[in-house]
């Protein structure tokens, strides 16, 4: 096995009882890359995870992390691994600083170290300044900041992020983008899930979208946008109980359509030809937008679906 | 533990990473004891609520069942068995507290861990396994019933309340007794959704025990029917032995199965509690 793997499944599943959250898949990620699970709520991805983690047991399937088994070497691969679950899991009742210290003692880290680390990981998640206060009252970002810092504690090799910005107010988003891609030059691997497609666009090399447990499409953003998606899409908004009428005359118009409850969305690679023609059809929408395509528009189209809400 | 470290750039980085690499191996010890430095430190915070509570108890407990009803006692029955009731029952108390304590620190301490706060699921994603979390948290525990139960002799010695001192080795049986609870309870509270549990426990379970396993008189002064269930538990084995410690009698081939009766407790409760956190927080 080469040792630019680090994380390789094959056929990996993942039931509950009777339910398949995770339903065969084949999943390879490389040193240094930042990997992305995309798909709405319930698609596997956090089961995936914790599967990756080595806290869930293997199904079926095979499943290797950086050469080991996780079902023989769980401790050993966490101990070089970081992980950031969904929901911020700190001691409310200890000081930052503390949150920091007590968990690198988790590691088997010295004293020393885990003092010397938690500087430095302070500093890095632009909390030195809160360092001795109690967690309970900071914000939703700082929060996030601090489970990313003592999640890189152990300096891990593999650093799993679930939802890392989910509730995070735009801004907020923005600093933790900033963070993942400093430790991404450090050549720190990431793996991360997300139902927002910016996320995903912003942060993976290479993800996969998985709906129903299964992987539906992989490759780069910028790969799966072009062949899933035109270059461009068109939005048509119309007035309430407006849209029925106006579905036949815009069809045909650029590639493809999809009809969503609120809007018709036109893939065309040109926007602009295409809202031309759809005025020239006579149509007056309530408003148009031309956008380029996301990776939203290659979810809906391989699973009829949005993605979120 | 070895690792390959790959090749990049060795030093802190901008974020002050040291660089991969192997890390030291831990033993089981180190693991356990980082959890349960973990939960010193969060009890750091509380520690003063709870030291005054440690002193004011066994004061209370002395000064009403050991002097007041004590003194009704002794004059009308003359003791019981020919022993003072002061210390019939101080011994008694003191197994019994060790029980309130293990019921304390095992019921919403651990199913917030679980749930609530959800620790041990951050505990469980480093290189810790089941057992030093399960562990860590009952070192804890018995660190708890160590320290109150010798509070508890030192704030009654002075008020004669032991006979013997011997009465030091009913500290290590309080520890036995209450973590023969509070080791069961880790698995009770593992399994439960919601804390409704609890409540149902202390009024059915812990109050009936409290009262009729021979704390405050004697077993065979209970209806023959009740006797059984005062020797299935584990707080009458714990007071026998704490009574016997506390007035300096050896305790006799009884004294072994109140000891197998604790160790059995202590044992069972770890396999369950160990099955439940497991098919709880690693599924």
């Amino acid at each position: 096995m080469g040792d630019d793997i680090l994380l390789r499944a094959r056929g990996l599943t993942k039931r509950f009882g009777d339910f398949t959250a995770v339903d065969g898949i084949d999943v390879e990620v490389r040193r240094g890359e930042a990997f992305g699970f995309l798909g709405p709520n319930g698609a596997g991805k956090s089961s995936t995870m914790r599967m990756v983690g080595c806290v869930s047991p293997v199904t079926e399937g095979e499943l290797s992390i950086l050469g080991m088994n996780p079902a023989s070497d769980g401790p050993a691969i966490r101990a070089r691994l970081g992980v950031c679950p969904q929901r911020d899991i700190l001691d409310d009742d200890l000081s930052v600083e503390e949150n920091l210290w007590v968990y690198g003692r988790f590691f088997g880290l010295s004293r020393h170290e885990v003092r010397t680390r938690a500087d430095d990981l302070l500093e890095f998640a632009q909390l030195t300044e809160r360092r001795r206060d109690r967690v309970e009252p900071l914000s939703g970002g700082m929060k996030r900041r601090l489970t990313i810092a003592r999640s890189l504690i152990n300096d891990p090799e593999v650093l799993l992020l679930d939802e890392p910005t989910t509730g995070l107010d735009p801004q907020a988003r923005h600093v933790l983008w900033d963070r993942l891609f400093r430790l991404k030059r450090e050549g720190v691997t990431l793996i991360v899930t997300t139902h927002y497609m910016d996320e995903a666009e912003q942060l993976c090399d290479r993800l996969v979208v998985m709906d129903h447990g299964r992987i539906v499409a992989e490759g780069s953003p910028r790969a799966l946008i072009t062949e899933h998606a035109t270059r461009e899409v068109l939005e048509l908004r119309f007035d309430l109980d407006e849209q029925d009428r106006h579905v036949d005359a815009v069809a045909g118009v650029g590639e493809r359509l999809e009809v969503l409850p609120d809007r018709l969305l036109v893939y065309a690679d040109d926007g602009d030809a295409a809202l031309a023609t759809v005025h020239a059809r006579g149509v007056q929408p309530l408003s148009s937008l031309v956008r380029r395509s996301t990776l939203e528009d290659v979810f809906l189209h391989l699973t009829g679906r949005s993605l979120v809400d | 533990m070895t690792t390959a470290t790959p090749d990049r750039v060795s030093g802190p980085t901008p974020s002050g990473r040291l660089g991969f690499g192997a890390r030291r191996p831990t033993s089981t010890l180190e693991r356990v004891g980082a959890v349960t430095a973990h939960h010193v430190l969060v009890y750091r915070r509380t520690w003063r609520g709870s030291i005054i509570t440690r002193f004011l108890s066994p004061l209370f407990f002395l000064l009403s069942m050991g002097l007041g009803l004590g003194a009704l006692v002794d004059d009308s029955a003359g003791g019981v068995d020919g022993v003072p009731y002061l210390q019939y029952v101080v011994p008694g108390i003191l197994a019994m507290q060790a029980m309130m304590t293990a019921f304390g620190e095992s019921t919403y301490a651990v199913m917030g861990y679980i749930k609530w706060n959800q620790m041990y699921a951050a505990m469980l994603a480093t290189p810790l396994r089941v057992v030093e979390v399960l562990g860590g948290h009952l070192a804890l525990v018995a660190f708890h019933l160590f320290t109150g139960s010798l509070i508890f002799v030192l704030v009654a010695a002075p008020f004669g309340a032991f006979a013997s001192w011997w009465v030091l080795l009913a500290v290590p049986v309080a520890v036995l007794t209450g973590l023969a609870f509070a080791v069961p309870m880790f698995a009770f509270a593992a399994r439960l959704e919601n804390d409704n549990g609890f409540s149902i426990l202390f009024r059915f379970v812990v109050t009936p025990l409290m009262l009729f396993s021979g704390t405050f008189f004697p077993v065979d002064q209970l209806p023959l029917w009740m006797q059984p269930i005062a020797w299935a538990t584990p707080l009458w084995h714990g007071v026998e032995l704490s009574r016997d410690a506390a007035t300096g009698t050896a305790p006799g081939p009884l004294g072994a199965v109140h000891l197998a009766v604790l160790l059995g407790y202590v044992a069972v409760g770890w396999v369950l509690a160990r099955r439940e956190f497991t098919r709880r927080l690693v599924s």
